[in-house]
């Protein structure tokens, strides 16, 4: 017991030490508002304190982002809209994102869910390939061995290289553009699918072997499981690459798109509504990348992926 | 009793990109029905490696290896294995962990309910009733390699096979687990062959010792037959010549005879 008590007086004592010593402003923070962190402050103070901490540094960030942008605008001498302008006219245009007026002026909204229609197909049949071609790759060797070089050529094209024989082959913009969306974003998904496989902790499966599994059930209770945080990764990357694809694809093929939007506004001379669109394919590049961390998190049982 | 596990000339070699490394060589050795072999010896001389040939994890480079009169030809779960590294499923909770080795052993004969009542009874037996809904991840090293010993328990296996089950514990629940242990091979009349790096553990347990030489190509030095009566008191055997005998027989073998060159 002495021992025990002796050693986390000594733990402890360190690792104050180790804090104040690495955080000396926060130190002095702390000498200078004691009551701020100090032990007898309310839960809901110290919730606040939490969360402003959480959200200040962020928003500093975007400030400042605003701020270069608006000397930025300032001194292009009115040719590029500032922050003001653009939320104005973002207003406008978000009063009415669903419009309908014939083929090539549809609302924003439309433009949107088309592009992530066509990434949606892309990428599900990108899944569909790619992730069963991944276990095959993964399991064995001599797939493996067969289509490394393969995958190693075509993989570093430019996806939209790949346009033009899409549009060879379909005859049409939208399967095109669809086709570059599975193209580029069915490396990652079949590469990592095909780590994660190969990186199945022998351990699990000697555990298999012992109580003589069958097939169908090392596959539903070992392997799926533990690749499953790789596929993850695969998909995670794969849905990036889609989006950063699909605004040029859409830009060459045109159709109703946020790319083709993007490009209609630069022939309407529109700066602020291609500055809006930069921030949508931002913003919904961040909440697809979001939701499949969370899910990734949801899948990873303490294996730190 | 007649004899039941057989190694006969059994030698491991294993094929590295330095070379050929050869981790056993001509082991010869017969466990009878119902006996506890301990194998001990200093850290990697091959330990582990004659556990999973018996285990069927490993094919022998040389000889043969038999279990009940048959070549043993891959892992079975008559043959159950508690892992040096537990070796936990991450993604099933400690009940589903064990209930994964109790469906695939008893779920041809026996109905769910019975099933559930196994599963229920290991974790008890281990005292992990109440960590049945956690992760792997979410329990101690100890309790980890407690769920790996229920597993294993569970199976009711012919032949239980340990590689340092008890490793991770601390000396109370190391103590407990080693008379409950003693208490389930009693019952079930299963074959055990347990690694160990612990003397008193050995002299405890064992029917015999088995302790290996260092290697590389390490094989079977002594073999030291515990005679000590059963059931065996831990307080008592504390002041018992013979037991403090076996001990240094023990000891004498590792520590003069084959002192682990200073590496
Ligand atoms: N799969 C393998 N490939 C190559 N070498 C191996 C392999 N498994 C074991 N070895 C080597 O064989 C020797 C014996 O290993 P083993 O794991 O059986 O030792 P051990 O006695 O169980 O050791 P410990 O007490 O540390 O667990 C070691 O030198 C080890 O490096
Ligand atoms: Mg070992």
């Amino acid at each position: 017991m002495q021992a025990i008590k002796h050693e986390a007086s000594v733990v402890s004592g360190t690792e104050g030490k180790t804090v104040e010593q690495k955080l000396p402003a926060r130190a002095a923070f702390k000498r200078r508002f004691p009551s701020l962190e100090s032990a007898d402050t309310s839960p809901v103070v110290r919730l606040l304190v939490q969360a402003i901490k959480a959200v200040v540094p962020p928003l500093l960030g975007l400030a400042l982002l605003a701020m270069v942008w608006a000397v930025v605008a300032k001194s292009s001498g009115g040719s590029l809209p500032g922050p003001m302008s653009t939320w104005e006219s973002a207003k406008l245009l978000f009063a009415d994102p669903f419009y309908q007026n014939g083929p090539n002026d549809q609302g924003v909204g439309w433009n949107i869910l088309n592009s992530l229609g066509r990434v949606g197909v892309g990428f599900g049949l990108a899944a569909l390939v790619g992730i069963p071609a991944g276990f095959i790759l993964g399991r064995f060797a001599f797939v493996s061995a067969m289509f490394a070089p393969v995958i190693s050529l075509l993989r570093p094209v430019s996806p939209l290289a790949w346009l033009p024989i899409g549009l060879l082959v379909f005859k049409a913009a939208s399967p095109a553009s669809i086709w570059v969306i599975f193209i580029s974003s069915v490396w990652p998904m079949i590469l990592n699918t095909a780590a994660g496989v190969r990186a199945v902790p022998q351990d699990y499966l000697n555990v298999a072997r012992v109580l003589r599994l069958s097939e169908f059930k090392v596959f539903t209770t070992i392997l799926f499981p533990s690749v499953l945080p790789h596929v993850l990764t695969g998909v995670r990357l794969s849905i990036g690459v889609a989006w950063l694809v699909i605004v040029a694809a859409e830009m060459l093929t045109g159709g109703v798109g946020i790319g083709f939007w993007v490009w209609d506004e630069w022939n309407n001379l529109n700066v602020e509504h291609i500055i809006i669109a930069i921030f949508i394919v931002g913003l919904v590049g961040l909440l697809l990348e979001q939701a499949l961390i969370l899910l990734a998190r949801r899948f990873s049982f303490g294996q730190g992926v | 009793m007649e004899k039941f596990v057989e190694l006969q000339g059994v030698g491991k070699s294993f094929d590295s990109r330095k070379g050929r490394f050869v981790a056993l060589r001509d082991v010869n050795l017969t466990i009878r029905q119902g006996e506890f072999v301990s194998l001990i010896g200093h850290s990697g001389c091959g330990k582990s490696t004659v556990l999973n040939i018996v285990a069927g994890l490993y094919d022998p480079s040389a000889g043969i290896a038999l279990c009940g009169g048959r070549e043993i030809d891959g892992p079975g779960p008559e043959r159950a294995v508690v892992f040096q590294n537990h070796s936990l499923l991450p993604w099933l909770t400690c009940y589903g962990n064990i209930y994964l080795a109790v469906e695939k052993v008893f779920g041809q004969r026996e109905s769910k309910a019975q099933l559930k009542a196994r599963t229920e009874a290991a974790l008890a037996l281990v005292n992990l009733s109440p960590a049945r809904d956690k992760y792997p991840h979410e329990v101690s090293g100890g309790m980890k390699q407690r769920v790996g010993i229920a597993r294993a328990l569970a199976m009711e296996p012919k032949v239980l096979l340990m590689d340092e089950p008890f490793g991770a514990l601390d000396a109370l629940t190391r103590a407990n687990l080693q008379d409950e242990l003693v208490k389930i091979v009693e019952a079930t009349q299963a074959t055990v062959v347990m690694v160990t790096h612990d003397v008193d553990e050995a002299v405890l347990l064992s029917d015999r010792i088995v302790m290996m030489t260092n290697g590389p190509a390490a094989t079977v030095g002594e073999i030291l037959e515990v005679k000590l009566p059963r059931p065996r008191e831990r307080l008592a055997l504390a002041n018992d010549s013979a037991y403090h005998g076996y001990r240094s027989a023990v000891l004498e073998f590792l520590y003069q005879k084959h002192l682990r060159p200073a590496a």
